[in-house]
């Protein structure tokens, strides 16, 4: 028999605030992350624009040998993991005696990667590089810094799917519960912020250029929007089984009720209109909910032309009269890419515990798909009870988490 | 370079890069114990002296130093073969 999934800590390290409260309160005022940075600029993006995250000093709390394969996503992933243990009343005796997974979204390590190779090239020397050089580096380091550091021993694994990683981590969380192969899976989402990270990304001319304005710059589902903003830090959310949490006595927050997957199966950067409408269609099944109770959305959106406008016909599609709010928090956070998946469902908890929904800031004129969906672009005060996120990445992979609050 | 400016600027690295007080640093010490030296940690050791002094450190001549007295003579010895310092 299937085991009900639920949510027992989070975490989270952001451009809107180092911790929940602080994130809870920006979220609630409609504060923007997104600064410009001269620096990106000089060195030849295309874009300055960028949300602002400050690398967490970590030298009171890990050793050194500890920190020295750490780049900075796996500092923020720390920082959020702390976080989220502690509200999950998970301490150190009680993990060492279980079995905890840890499914954690990443898809680069770039800063680590150049300068290993800066290293190398200039010396021709590979032990000048360091010790750090080689799991700072690879992809799966958020999850190996992690694992070793809080001594996890069920599942270690690193979920890239572009910028829905932090999303499918959560989903296959769920699944591996669901199961019954793991009780409790510490899941989420990472992403770096360094220029080196995203600087074939601006290459694409995927960033919106409206420097003069760094706040207004993330608009999705407006009609003047331009492009995305790129953004990071890290996002925890504990999963567990319901049965290990009323044992442990432990805080039970929400739901996980649905999890819905699909590819494009199309164009590499282009998203379509069927790949998200099917993600939405298995989640909401496997939900087993009426689609009138879903109370909130947050989208995917990430103030793209095409891919705004995309969603937004694919949650009409599913939709159909059924007209809750839909929101994009990248309008505040930029785009978190593959930490989005993860920190988009604390976001959207923050706001369901909170009894609001945050702004839509900037969506100030529709355009013919935006016009078809609810999207406040002012806080509202609003009770709701499930809520679906949506993450959509790269090579088309779609993710739509189903929550229910508990 | 002196003996007694070879301990220093060692001393000066070793402490920065391992994180620790220069005055648990002395010749009879254990250097893998008091800088809490594993095997990668060992391999930064290479690295930084490499960068130091500019020369290039073979694993095995790392392997049998075992305390700071040692590590001060392999250096001072390596000036002496080598005939020089980097800056």
């Amino acid at each position: 028999m299937d085991k009900r999934v639920v949510i027992t800590g989070m975490g989270i390290y952001s451009c809107l605030g180092k911790n929940l409260d602080e994130v809870r309160d920006a979220l609630y005022n409609g504060v923007s992350g997104i600064i410009f940075d001269p620096v990106r600029k000089e060195n030849g993006f295309r874009s300055g624009l960028t949300a602002q995250i400050e690398i967490p000093e970590l030298k009171n709390e890990l050793s050194r040998n500890q920190r020295v394969f750490m780049p900075e996503q796996a500092k923020y992933a720390y920082v959020a993991t702390v976080e989220a243990l502690k509200n999950a009343g998970l301490d150190p005796d009680y993990i060492n005696d279980h079995e905890i997974g840890l499914l954690y979204g990443n898809d680069s390590s770039a800063e680590p990667t150049v300068k290993c190779v800066d290293i190398f090239r200039e010396k021709r020397d590979t032990t000048r590089i360091g010790s750090g050089g080689i799991f700072q580096s690879m992809n799966s380091t958020v999850t190996m810094n992690l694992s070793c550091i809080f001594g996890l021993k069920g599942i270690n694994l690193t979920v890239s799917g572009a910028c829905a990683s932090g999303s499918h981590a959560i989903g296959l969380g769920s699944l591996l519960i669901r199961h019954g192969y793991q009780d409790c899976v510490i899941c989420g989402g990472a992403q770096e912020v360094n220029p080196f990270s995203v600087c074939s990304f601006d290459g694409i001319n995927a960033f919106s250029v409206r420097e003069n304005e760094p706040a207004k710059a993330s608009r999705p589902f407006d009609r003047d929007r331009d492009g995305l903003v790129p953004g990071g830090g890290a996002a925890t959310v504990i999963l567990e089984s319901y049965e290990s949490a009323v044992k442990r006595g432990a805080p039970i927050l929400a739901e996980v009720i649905g999890y819905g997957f699909s590819g494009n199966g199309e164009h590499i950067s282009n998203p379509n209109v069927n790949g998200p409408q099917r993600s939405l269609l298995m989640a909401i099944k496997q939900a087993g909910i009426n689609i009138r109770e879903i109370g909130y959305i947050n989208a995917h959106a990430t103030s793209t032309l095409v891919g705004d406008s995309n969603e937004a016909k694919a949650l009409h599609l599913v939709l159909g009269d059924h007209k809750p709010e839909v929101t994009s928090t990248k309008s505040q956070t930029g785009h978190e890419m593959w930490m989005a998946g993860a920190s988009e469902v604390i976001y959207s908890m923050l706001m369901m515990k909170g009894g609001f929904i945050a702004p839509n800031l900037n969506f100030e004129n529709p355009d013919e798909d935006s016009a078809l969906l609810n999207i406040p672009s002012k806080r509202i005060g609003k009770h709701f009870d499930i809520f679906l996120s949506n993450s959509f990445g790269f090579g088309g992979t779609n993710s739509s988490l189903v929550i229910r609050d508990l | 370079m002196t003996k007694q400016e070879i301990i220093e600027r060692t001393n000066v690295a070793l402490a920065e890069e391992f994180e620790k007080e220069p005055s648990l640093f002395n010749p009879q010490e254990n250097l893998r114990e008091a800088l809490e030296l594993d095997s990668l940690a060992l391999v930064d050791l290479v690295a930084l002296l490499e960068s130091e002094f500019g020369y290039k450190i073979k694993g095995p001549e790392i392997i049998e130093v075992k305390t700071f007295g040692d590590l001060y003579e392999f250096l001072l010895k390596k000036q002496s073969d080598e005939g020089h310092l980097a800056s």
